[in-house]
């Protein structure tokens, strides 16, 4: 009796004989294969390496390696002043400089225990919700093209450009900002900004929604999204996820309302959490609609500053900011809610020093790949893609 | 907590927690350190961290189910490395609490508790990549943000850069 061919498909292999019979083997042990995806690769979003070991198709075990795109933050603190770190952390989550500014701007602000200016408060937070609405259109444009759309790309860029260009108008740079500082802002915005801003949120008011349904009423994305990549509630919590991915779990905790700062306490808006009508409490699908929501809440707060904020003739924004800023001997741990959740910087003051003895950033990136082992195991390997995605991780965040 | 000094409502609540925990391991924690910006206790007997650690997280009136941030330190007067954790009670009560825990400055360790808190998982790697100590009971020991071969522990303050790594000169 003579073999005349085999063929296998994961743990089955079939045997065809010349004897006209065929032989079905199952549960055989089939050899585990390693495949290492990035760090250069389209769906990494940057500089990411996952090693995978798979069992055909299934995901066995995804293990990230980082450190590519480290350029020592922290290292680099140590060495120069306090009001020299703000461009710095531009460079932490390269998508969304100003909530990164805002978030060490507040912290060394806690540590110095001055008062600023509401003005310069409503200014910072429009800009923060700008950049979180240009934040999320990349998050949800590329998403999508992982996914195998484009369009809504295209739609995502074409409005974040008028963010950036309203955030250029204000600052003078289109990402990498350096506008919040210590104390205050580096300019005033321009005359016709606000007019301009309210241009905008008229315009994008719609837009948000055809966006959302563009995606969310495909059929093909809510097949590939749905029940994918499910992470209850008490584990996304034990991970310490926080931003649209533990709320993404429906947990509803936003650290503009749970542990508020600036102006944050007097604006009225909703933290969306998904009820699961629409998607499966937890998936990569809740991820997404939280972020899609999210973008109109924004709308509502900047709205809300736009008719709150004082108007002054002959504004002067540097005018709380420290001669020299040296605080006091002390600790600080200062956060607050970035596109991708917690940001939050841990500063150490000796008290003498214009520099800081320790600054740490925590990184909601960083935290929330670290999940990725539990999150990928025994996923197919195309939902891999999916679940990357949906923890929309900016590498400059992760790596430092 | 000094006597007749008036504390805002989130360092009482800090307190509140940390007599909790001081009526339990008495001893083994320091004082209750009530500052505004970060009210902390020091775990002085690091061998008990583990154990800190699950009566925090588990205990019904403690309930520290979130655990923010680990923050490498190198405490370069007092011959020692360090960490601090910043904990907090998600959702259910309001208090936050820093804990710091210390150890010997060559070949100290500290308990790992990344089997309380998975956060603690990559934060102790970054930390031990960046600062040197070790964290026993760590499921997956390596670093995390430097090569594996790479030489020395970069944030501490003794700090010396390799000359050359696999031939490209280090220092630019």
């Amino acid at each position: 009796m003579q073999e005349l061919d085999t063929a296998g498909l994961g743990s089955i292999r079939v045997t065809r004989k010349n004897d006209h019979t065929v032989v079905i083997e199952k549960d055989l042990a089939t050899e585990q294969m390693v495949l290492a995806m990035g760090p250069q690769h389209p769906s990494t979003h940057g500089v990411l390496k996952l090693e995978c070991l798979t069992d055909g198709e299934v995901i066995t075990q995804a293990e990230p390696f980082l450190g590519y795109l480290h350029r020592c933050f922290e290292k680099c603190c140590e060495n120069v002043d306090y009001p020299a770190i703000v461009p710095y952390t531009d460079r932490l989550d390269y998508l969304a400089g100003m909530n990164s500014e805002f978030a060490y701007a507040l912290t060394v602000e806690k540590l110095l225990d001055i008062e600023i200016p509401r003005r310069v408060e409503f200014i910072r937070v429009i800009v923060a919700e700008l950049n979180r609405i240009a934040s999320h259109l990349v998050a949800i444009g590329t998403y999508g093209i992982d996914l195998g759309a484009f369009t809504p790309f295209l739609f995502c860029f074409r409005d974040r450009e008028i963010i950036l260009g309203l955030l250029e108008w204000a600052s003078g740079a289109r990402m990498l900002y350096n506008y919040i500082w210590i104390g205050g802002l580096a300019y005033d915005v321009p005359s016709d900004f606000l007019k301009r801003v309210g241009e905008f949120v008229t315009y994008f008011r719609p837009k948000a929604v055809e966006l959302c349904n563009l995606l969310t009423k495909n059929e093909i994305f809510v097949k590939r999204t749905m029940g994918i990549g499910i992470m209850p509630a008490e584990v996304a919590i034990n991970y310490g996820w926080s931003g649209p991915m533990l709320r993404g779990s429906g947990v509803k905790w936003d650290l503009r309302r749970n542990d508020p700062y600036s102006v944050y306490p007097e604006l009225d808006f909703n933290v969306p959490v998904p009820d699961g009508k629409l998607s499966v409490v937890g998936d990569c699908l809740s991820r997404h609609l939280v972020r899609a929501f999210e973008m109109e809440e924004s709308l509502k707060i900047i709205e809300q500053c736009i008719s709150k904020m004082p108007a002054t003739e002959g504004f002067n924004p540097r005018s709380a900011i420290p001669k020299r800023i040296r605080p006091k001997a002390g600790e600080v741990y200062g956060r607050a809610e970035n596109p991708r959740g917690e940001l939050g910087f841990y500063i150490l003051s000796d008290g003498k020093s214009t520099k800081p003895l320790r600054c740490k950033a925590r990184s909601s990136c960083f935290v929330n790949l670290s999940a990725m082992k539990d999150l990928s195991k025994g996923q197919l390997l195309p939902d891999l893609v999916a679940i990357i995605g949906s923890i929309d991780i900016v590498l400059g965040e992760v790596d430092r | 907590m000094e006597e007749g000094k008036v504390f805002s409502q989130s360092v009482q609540q800090s307190a509140a927690a940390y007599a909790i925990i001081h009526e339990k391991f008495g001893a083994a924690v320091s004082a209750f350190d009530a500052n505004e910006t970060m009210p902390f206790f020091e775990v002085l007997d690091a061998r008990l961290w583990r154990d800190i650690a699950l009566f925090m997280r588990d205990h019904a009136k403690l309930k520290f189910n979130y655990m923010a941030c680990i923050t490498g330190m190198d405490y370069q007067a007092e011959e020692k490395l360090g960490i601090v954790c910043n904990l907090e009670s998600l959702s259910l009560f309001n208090h936050k609490l820093a804990v710091k825990v210390k150890c010997d400055r060559d070949g100290g360790f500290i308990p790992s508790v990344a089997c309380v808190w998975h956060t603690a998982n990559w934060h102790e790697r970054e930390a031990y990549d960046m600062f040197g100590m070790l964290f026993t009971g760590h499921p997956d020991f390596r670093r995390i943000l430097c090569p594996d071969d790479w030489e020395g522990f970069p944030l501490r303050k003794d700090y010396k850069v390799q000359e050359s790594y696999h031939g490209i000169k280090v220092p630019y």
